[in-house]
Parts: C-alpha cells; structure tokens; sequence
C-alpha cells in the first residue's frame, strides 16, 4: 500500500473505529475500573481499589442460584425458539412464494417494531388471571377452569420467546433459502420421503442458520430484566434483574459491574465450550 | 432396466404447450438424446417421465408399468441434474450411499456397492471428500455414481455436461457413454448441444415448440433431416429454394438441378465443392465469395447467392485455390446424393 492508500484506508475505517471507541470500548472500559472501586467516583465520594466486589459476587451463594436460574432461563428460552422458529422459517424460505411471502414476514419482523415495554405489557393483560387467555380457554370448555399464568416462570419464558422469535426465524430462513431446490429433487428420485429429506438434508443445511439464532438468542436472554420482573414478579429475580437493581435502587454500581462481568465471563465460556459441537454441525 | 414409452404426453403451463401429444419410445438399454431448442418442452419431457411433472393428458410407460399416479419416490429412476444437486453437507461416498440407505441395503453390502460405483466412474480414493473440494468433472462422476448405484430402471439425465469447459466435456462424453454402456442402463438425456446428442445417442429425438419434430438415429437423421427445423438445428444446412419442372428443381437465379423432386432442399456446408472453373456436374451454382475463415484445420467460405448467403467448410487444404478476400464468382458443386429434400410446408 501506498502511502496515499493508506491514508485513504484509515479515513474510510475512522468512523467505524470511532463508534466502537466510544460505544464500546469507552463504557466498558469504564465499568471495569468501576467494579474494581469501593464506591462509585462522582461527587465528593470516597473511594478506593479493592477485589472485594468480585469476591462477593463469587461467594454469596443467592448469585450463584440466581446465576444458574438464568441460564435454565435462557436455555429454555432458546429451545422454544428453536423449535416454533424452525418451522416458521421452513414454510416462509420453502413453501411459501411471492406476495404473501412478504406480509408473513412483515408479521414475523413486527415484534421488533414495537416498543418492548408494549410487547409486555400485552402478554400481562393475556396471561393474567380473568384475562384473555383465562376467559378464551372459559368461552371454549365446559366445565371451570382457573387458568393465571401471569407471574411465573411460564410467563417469563412466553414473554422472552416473542421478544426473540425473530432472529431465529431470521437467521434459519437465510440458511433454509439457500438450499437448492434440486438437491431436495434429487434426493426425491432417489427414493427419499420428507422424514428423511428433513432429518438428512434440511437440518443440517439449516443447522449455521439454526445456530447463529440460538446463539443470538441465548446471549441476550441471560441477561435480560425487564421480562422477567414485569411478567415474572415475586419469581421474576433472575441474575439480570440482580445487576439491574444494583445500578437502578440500591445504587451499588462496582457489585453491579463485577456482577456484569462475570455473567460475561460465564457466557463466553459456555459460547467456547460449545464451539467444537457447534463448528462440527456447521460443516 | 426397461423399456420407456410416452404415449398422447401433453402439458400446459398457461396458454403455453410445454408439451403437444408427445408420443415416443425409448428403446431400453438405449441412449436416447432428446434435442431441441430452450423452451422446446425437453425438459418438460424429461421432468415428466421423473415425476417432478404432472402431465395433463397422456401416459407414461416405464417397463409395462403405467406411472402416471406413481410418486417420484416410487418410480425407481436414477436422475442426473444440470447442477449435480449433490448433498453439500455429505462426503463422495455419503452422497453415492444415500439411495441405498433409503432402500435400507445393510451397511456391509451398502460399502461395497457404493466402492464398486465409485470405482466404475474413476473415484475410487475420493470417497471421503466433500463435494464442494471437488472438481467440475469430478462432480459430474459422483452425481452419476449417485443415480446408478441403485440400479434404478432408467436413468434420466438433465444436461449433465453443460456446466463443463469444452475441453473436459469431451472426455466426459466418452467417460458417460463408457460408463452407460457398462450399466446397460435405458438412458435419456437432455442437451442444447447438437454435436454431443450426434456423439452419445444410440436414438435421438428433437422437440420444437412441445411437438415431437423427428426422432430415429443419429446419422439417419442428419443424413435425411426431412424438414428445414431439423435440417437447421442438427448441423449446419444451407437452405434452396425454386420450382418443380419435370426435370427438375428450377433455382431463382434459372439454375435447373436435374432429379430433384422437392420445391426445397437443404446443403450441408460440408457437403460443398468450391472451384473458379465450371465443374463438370449439373449439380452446381454460381455464388460470390464473400469471405474466407481460415480456422485452423478447416476452413469456412461465406457465399452470396442471390442476396442469401451460403456457408461451404472443408479442410483449408482444398480453399487454397480460392483468393484470400471476397468478391469473385465462384462455382459451388456438390456430389448428386447430397441434395437433401425437405417436404414440410414451408
């Protein structure tokens, strides 16, 4: 490269590099020196560096459960997904053509249009008890039922699985789309009927796009607060719902952050954990 | 190994015959190439006799079975796509093995079977690629071996070599009519490309507009085309025109071609005599030359003949005589056999 082509080079990556510079790696930056602190350095506070924030976060065996509360959380989460994402994704890449193709995925990108306090709010007036779901289920059978599914774990999972629908289906459809129609035929006029066209072609030509959604899914979900503790209530505390109170109530912004931390931590060695599996279903 | 028959095939997408009561024999064991232009219904007959097509009206015979209500799945055929459509996420041998599993031969007998095809199409020590490291021609072979290690009845194949370079498609003609014959499988083809249904096909058969035009083998075809479409699309043919007289074919320009009974006939660029001096025969015509292509080995005159232009090849050795650039008259000659008649209305 020239001297000229670099320098053309750097003004056309600057912007880029800026952005992750300032929202990236600035805040990130800043909330690791934070969970090394004391207390938060605004004002006239005291402060001073200490592990300490760290250790308790290790220690206190109530994180620990919360921990592990959210990632059966996020793993179910990603399950449901998985398994209405996949067959959403089939009928719109393969079965559907043309115009009613695109409302279908209008209807499927919609929930990411919508504010998410919105979206929630929606699934409380239909899970709660004598709400929609309570009175259809009524108006369908004879005899009576209590149906209140409002303020449980199944709440939480129904209102965390709309939120993140979209990107499995997304992802699964780019990959299902990309399946060449006459790979299917050949494996027709050989024989083959959809069980096995399904189980030994389309799956595991999905299984990139499959993955690449779970993976999306996942992530976020672990961490996620505001479904949990609007649709979960008194059993919505999840790890996520933890870091949140320390920055928003009890105003413990280093326990908050080494919290943060460490709910990374764990993500990316679960994410590394997985990748041999996952790199092998996706060859 | 059977027998294929079409009887009264007719199809219709829209206003549109892919198909117009295509009846046909595919003799078995043959290779019968089916030749025609795109939108020909080729394709559509070849889909057909698959299953992938529903025909509207007809039958389709494989063996003495009628198949019209059998399943793709059921039908037993070997297929051969443009694309190879070979399974991505398999290896070689997963790939030639899946017909087999799904007819659930054990595994013993499946690894054997799947070795002894890979060796038939050259493969031997690939079974453990993927399709994607592999070559063009390499594919080709796997998707082959693929559609006849289940000894389906007939092998159907969609123009399997288009996707090639010219130089490679020449020896996978030989390799594919090799590997045919060693299989004795009925085979029908596809293909745009006239001079590999003149090369592979024991029958051929051209298709125009979704009607049957001619069928038969190869050299009787070409060599008695019968009809202008025919004459055009097999080869090359320049194109005369005139009147009956009682002693013969009376040309625009007055030339009478004694015994020529058809108002039409076609020339074979090959089949043409170039020389400055009037040849001894009646059977000739004087043309300005236009053009002389040399192109290696053989050579390509360009004629004007009453504002229709003619084509004349033969080895360049024998143009020597005639000058470089155009403009002179020359005498176009030809033996007496090599006059085809055409009898289609015009």
């Amino acid at each position: 490269m020239t001297g000229a082509e670099r320098l053309r080079a750097l003004g056309l990556l600057a912007p880029a590099y800026l952005w992750l510079t300032v929202a990236v790696f600035l805040p990130l930056s800043a909330m690791a020196f934070f969970s090394f602190l004391t207390d938060v350095p605004f004002g006239d506070r005291e402060w001073a560096f200490t592990f300490d924030n760290y250790a308790q976060a290790l220690t206190n065996p109530t994180y620990a459960t919360l921990l592990w509360k959210s990632l059966k959380l996020a793993f179910w989460v990603t399950v449901w997904c998985v398994v209405l994402g996949f067959p959403c994704a089939y009928i719109l890449a393969r079965m559907i053509k043309g115009r009613s193709r695109e409302v279908l995925f209008l209807l499927v990108i919609l929930p990411f249009w919508s504010n998410a306090l919105v979206r929630v709010f929606s699934w409380a007036i239909v899970l709660r008890g004598n709400g929609v779901l309570d009175r259809a289920v009524n108006a369908v059978l004879p005899w009576d039922v209590k149906l209140n599914l409002m303020f449980s774990e199944t709440a939480m999972v129904i209102g965390l699985v709309h939120s993140y629908l979209p990107y499995v289906i997304l992802t699964t459809y780019l990959s299902l789309q990309a399946i060449d129609d006459t790979v299917i035929e050949a494996a027709r006029s050989l024989g083959a009927r959809f069980p096995r066209i399904l189980w030994r072609l389309i799956l595991p030509l999905a299984m990139p796009g499959l993955i690449a959604g779970a993976v999306l899914v996942f992530v976020p979900v672990v961490g996620s607060f505001m479904e949990p503790r609007l649709l979960g209530g008194r059993v919505g505390t999840t790890y996520g719902t933890l870091i949140e109170d320390q920055f928003v109530a009890v105003f413990n912004w280093p326990l908050g952050a080494a919290l943060s931390f460490i709910l990374l931590a764990v993500v990316l060695v679960i994410l590394a954990a997985a990748s041999p599996a996952l790199r092998k279903a996706t060859t | 190994m059977s027998e294929v028959r079409v009887e009264g095939l007719t199809k219709a997408y829209g206003p549109t015959k892919a198909l117009d009561d295509v009846t046909l024999t595919f003799p078995e064991g043959g290779f019968f190439g089916l030749l025609g232009p795109s939108g020909s219904g080729k394709t559509t007959l070849l889909r057909a006799i698959a299953g992938f097509v529903q025909p509207d009206h007809g039958r389709i015979f494989i063996g003495d079975q009628p198949v019209e209500g059998t399943a793709v799945e059921d039908r037993n055929i070997g297929m051969v796509f443009q694309s190879y459509a070979l399974f991505p996420n398999m290896t070689v041998a997963e790939n030639v093995a899946f017909g087999l599993e799904v007819r659930r031969v054990p595994s013993g007998d499946r690894a054997r079977r799947v070795a002894e095809v890979l060796e038939l199409v050259q493969l031997g020590p690939l079974g453990n690629r993927k399709p994607q490291d592999l070559s063009g021609g390499q594919r080709q072979r796997v998707a082959m071996a693929r559609a006849i290690v289940t000894r389906p009845r007939v092998l159907l194949l969609d123009e399997p070599l288009s996707a090639l370079d010219r130089a490679l498609r020449v020896d996978m003609q030989i390799e594919l009519k090799r590997i045919q014959r060693e299989v004795g499988i009925t085979t029908i083809f596809v293909t745009h490309d006239q001079e590999e249904a003149l090369t592979l096909s024991d029958q051929i058969g051209i298709l125009k507009d979704g009607r049957l035009v001619r069928h038969g083998p190869p050299r009787a075809v070409y060599d008695d085309p019968q009809d202008a479409f025919t004459a055009h699309f097999l080869g090359e043919a320049n194109i005369l025109t005139g009147r009956v007289e009682a002693q013969g074919l009376r040309l625009t320009d007055g030339t009478l071609l004694p015994g020529v009974t058809t108002a039409r006939i076609a020339l074979r660029p090959e089949a043409l005599t170039a020389s400055i001096e009037q040849p001894a025969t009646p059977h000739r015509l004087q043309a300005r030359l236009v053009q002389r292509i040399f192109s290696g080995a053989m050579g390509t005159c360009i004629l004007d003949w009453q504002g229709q232009t003619l084509k004349l090849t033969a080895p360049d050795r024998a143009l020597a005589a005639l000058p470089e650039t155009g403009g002179p008259q020359v005498w176009l000659s030809w033996p007496a056999g090599a006059a085809l008649p055409l009898r289609d209305p015009r």
